[in-house]
């Protein structure tokens, strides 16, 4: 099932050859390295397969192939090993194979690309029938000692017994003799209801070294001889580098070299990357920033509006005839909503160490996707894939940020113009500020048609705005559509729209300004997700309707949905009325394959500061392998949205992003923190996504419920523009 | 040079004086564990303790702390022994990407030493750290938990 990549490949093999295996057909067990000769780790202890090393002392090392980033999947994905392995929790230690291994051994571990909320939900089949392949071999190995029937025997916590007899091993001893068996082809794994660490909520298995300090992000990495560097990029996208007046920083300490990188950036290499940075403050630089200088948040505000009416659309999802429904309704409500572009602001800015000889380009860094990562060193270096390779890192934060590639190549380019001599670059905030991969921007119209009864019979959404496929992943558009736009509005698939409406039309007129999309926590659910519940919040009013009664009557057909509606509905309250002051807000949606709703308790001083008192979400992501960090995800996620309703606008002057750091583009502090509730309601039978689905809708919660305290209905990101802030 | 008194030893860097303190704590002193995050006594990534009291690093010059007893995170402990902010974090299973939380930490630490019983607005008012994982509701138990041991 692998697909071969040859270890000589170019990028753009390399690119096509991982975008076919797609889904991770890659399995880590079927591949025939069992025999005489055992693969090796580090340490010379023994592979049983690609996904488990077992040292003497029975320690077990799980090879996991996805990033960790906070998200906690690192956790999740030894988990699911750890539960076919049988092997003993508080033995289990985890390693991030290379990307460059993961090429010259077939892509054995399948995907890297740690985002879409896929880490776990994207590889639990094979990472559990490695678990289960390494569980067979090393039973195998111990009755083949033991000259007994491997039926005979069985295995707990890492010890292996022999039933009848009553004699037992461990893991440690047998693992030499198993990473020498061929490894089975019928595999098994477990019926769900036998899960004895699934669904457990075991303590991250990277805490330690982060209260401590020692863990090292890639801004940590310190090599010998190392230097560092900072570098400036053309502030306007589209533009390019012109000149630079090098003498004025002549004998500036610390200073080794000042270089182009690429046509855009210029960097200052210096022995500190304080000393890099000051020099580069200092260096005069000319830019040519091209026509795109003539665009500002203005002109592409209007460039939206002007697709909200006519024109050519991408149709994401339609049943009969909306148009003539709209036109033959007693009543219709029409409403224009906007989102803006965000910047991820990870904690850690990007950052990237390189060490470039003529027959070696070795990357340190923290990566979302270290495949992606290894192809954009191989371009940079030009080197072919055997003489690179990227050691991944765990990451200060990635919420999409970290995909993508662009500070990879950055320092690869920087180290190649100094060979042999490793290189770290760090952005500035300022740098990772202003060059982002940007929330994308939009705006929506929503037209509804009821009829004499009050019932909805029409619902029109039409999205005018920027594709994130179309700047980068043009490969994945469909007929020139970019289908990641429809994020929970789908007719069916993991991401579908929760209610029905006999007459549907949701459209997507596409613009693409200058600035670069990216994949922002949630991706389009968040303005999604936000147009939908807050209509269907207006549409409840407007027809004189609860509001949940009100989406009830449309989710008879959608009951995962309801579900988790009438869950969070039932915890904070909905049929008894709130305290005195406070007022509710509801909203759900379905994304990344998990169905997830929230309502909010919020207070509202003089329409301007709004308190969220209490936050009810709930989840079904069909299995919770770790409740406890789901709980966390769920919670975070209310911090990243929420930050990004009342703070998150990204705006644009002469072609630039104005915003440079946390002074313009704040983040929600402990003050503002609601409490939240969490509700992980898993029913079985599919695996959908966490670290993502819960992000949208806390914003529209949140927003129904200032409606329901003010009467005002807020259509427009961030609250800080309207100077609506956190009380 | 500067003389600085880090964790109870005492470096002798070779940077200039108004280097912010952040980056001779990480480049010269080779202790990474405080972090860059903003540059602009933003964040709180970089909080180390001055004589005790939570100081962003980034904001402050060698020569501002030259004299002063600077603690990081690397100091908090005693030898093998963590801090009990550090075993409340850990039981708590508080940290997400982990990479505010030397900062954090610093930053409960010092509170804790003014006020070992603080309130929800004690905390509200003292921790103005960003976490853009959204550690908070974990933070604030795990402060609560500590001072009611």
């Amino acid at each position: 099932m692998n697909k071969h990549v040859s270890p000589k490949l170019n990028r753009r093999a390399f690119v096509i050859g991982t975008a076919a295996v797609g889904a991770g057909l890659a399995i880590g067990f079927d591949l025939p390295f069992g025999g005489p000769t055992v693969v090796r780790a580090a340490d010379g202890s023994p592979e049983v397969n690609a996904w488990v090393v077992i040292r003497p002392d029975d320690t077990v090392v799980i090879r996991v192939a996805r990033s960790e980033m906070g998200q906690g999947s690192l956790t999740g994905l030894a988990q699911l090993v750890a539960e076919e392995l049988e092997c003993d929790w508080t033995k289990v230690t985890t390693e991030f194979p290379s990307p460059g291994q993961n090429v010259a051994r077939k892509r054995v571990w399948g995907d890297y690309s740690t985002g879409g909320s896929r880490g776990i939900r994207g590889s639990h089949d094979y990472v559990r029938k490695g678990g289960a392949a390494a569980r067979m071999m090393l039973i195998q190995a111990a009755a083949n000692d033991w000259k007994v029937p491997a039926s005979e025997c069985t295995a707990v916590n890492s010890v292996i017994t022999h039933t009848p007899s009553g004699k037992t091993t461990t893991y440690g001893k047998v693992a030499e003799a198993a990473a020498k068996l061929t490894p089975p082809t019928d595999v098994k794994l477990k019926d769900p209801k036998d899960w004895r660490l699934i669904g457990k909520g075991v303590k991250r298995l990277d805490t330690p070294d982060k209260v401590t300090g020692t863990t090292v992000y890639g801004i940590d990495v310190k090599l010998p001889g190392m230097l560092n560097a900072a570098i400036k990029d053309c502030p306007v996208t589209g533009g390019k580098l012109k000149s630079y007046d090098e003498a004025k920083i002549a004998g500036m300490k610390g200073v080794k070299k000042v270089m182009k990188v690429g046509d855009t950036a210029v960097a200052v290499v210096a022995d500190t990357f304080w000393h890099a940075k000051t020099a580069l403050d200092a260096l005069p630089i000319v830019w040519d920033e091209g026509e795109n200088a003539k665009v500002s948040s203005a002109s592409i505000a209007k460039w939206l509006a002007e697709g909200l009416d006519g024109g050519p659309a991408y149709v994401g999802n339609s049943n009969g005839d909306t148009k003539a429904a709209l036109v033959g309704a007693a009543k219709t409500i029409e409403a224009v909503y906007n989102y803006p572009y965000q910047n991820h602001a990870t904690m850690e800015p990007m950052n990237a160490t390189a060490l470039y000889t003529a027959d070696k380009c070795e990357v340190w860094c923290g990566t979302q996707n270290g495949e992606a990562a290894f192809a954009a060193a191989l371009e940079a270096s030009e080197l072919p894939a055997e003489k690179c390779d990227v050691n991944k890192l765990l990451l200060g934060g990635g919420f999409g940020r970290r995909g993508q590639t662009d500070y990879v190549r950055q320092a690869v380019l920087i180290a190649k113009q100094m060979p042999g001599t490793p290189i770290k670059l760090i952005w500035t905030r300022e740098e990772d500020m202003t060059h982002g991969r940007y929330h994308p921007v939009t705006q929506c119209k929503l037209t509804a048609g009821f009829d004499a009864d009050n019932n909805l019979t029409a619902f029109h959404m039409r999205i005018s705005g920027q594709s994130i496929l179309a700047s980068l992943r043009p490969d994945a558009l469909v007929k020139g559509m970019d289908p990641a736009t429809f994020a929970g509005l789908n007719a069916k698939g993991d991401a579908p729209f929760g209610y029905s409406v006999p007459n549907l039309l949701i459209e997507h007129s596409m613009r693409n300004p200058h600035i670069i999309p990216g994949f922002w926590r949630g991706v389009n659910v968040n303005q999604n997700a936000i147009y939908v519940e807050c209509f269907m919040d207006e549409l409840a009013h407007a027809a004189g309707q609860d509001p949940l009664e009100f989406r009830r009557k449309l989710m008879k057909d959608h009951p995962k949905h309801l579900a988790v509606l009438e869950a969070v509905a039932e915890k904070i309250g909905w049929s008894t009325a709130p305290p005195q002051g406070v007022y509710r807000g509801l909203a759900h949606f379905a994304s990344y394959g998990s169905y997830v709703a929230a309502a909010a308790e919020i207070s509202v001083i003089d329409g301007t500061k709004i308190k969220v008192h209490r936050i009810v979400a709930a989840t079904d992501p069909g299995y919770a392998v770790n409740p406890a960090q789901i709980e966390r995800q769920i919670a975070g996620s209310f911090v990243y949205g929420l930050s990004g309703l009342f703070y998150g606008g990204i705006t644009v002057k002469d072609g630039a992003v104005e915003q440079t750091n946390f002074d313009t583009y704040d983040s929600m502090r402990i003050a503002a923190m609601p409490k939240v509730e969490s509700i992980v309601m898993p029913s079985g039978g599919f695996w959908g996504g966490v670290g993502e689905p819960t992000i949208g809708v806390a914003g529209p919660a949140v927003l129904n419920a200032y409606f329901a305290a003010t009467g005002k209905r807020i259509r427009s990101v961030p609250l800080r523009d309207q100077n609506i802030t956190f009380a | 040079m500067a003389n600085l008194t880090i964790n109870g030893k005492t470096f002798t860097l070779d940077v200039e004086a108004d280097t912010p303190l952040l980056w001779a704590i990480r480049e010269n002193a080779g202790l990474t564990g405080t972090k860059y995050g903003c540059g602009i006594a933003q964040c709180g990534a970089c909080t180390v303790h001055l004589d005790g009291v939570a100081t962003r690093s980034c904001g402050i010059s060698v020569a501002e702390a030259e004299g002063k007893k600077i603690t990081t995170i690397e100091g908090l402990g005693s030898g093998a022994t963590l801090h009990k902010v550090q075993e409340a974090w850990i039981a708590q299973d508080v940290p997400q990407c982990g990479y505010c939380q030397s900062g954090m930490i610093m930053a409960v630490t010092a509170l804790l030493n003014e006020k070992p019983k603080p309130t929800d607005a004690d905390i509200d008012e003292a921790i103005t750290n960003i976490c853009r994982c959204g550690t908070f509701q974990q933070v604030r138990e795990a402060i609560h938990t500590i001072a009611s041991a």
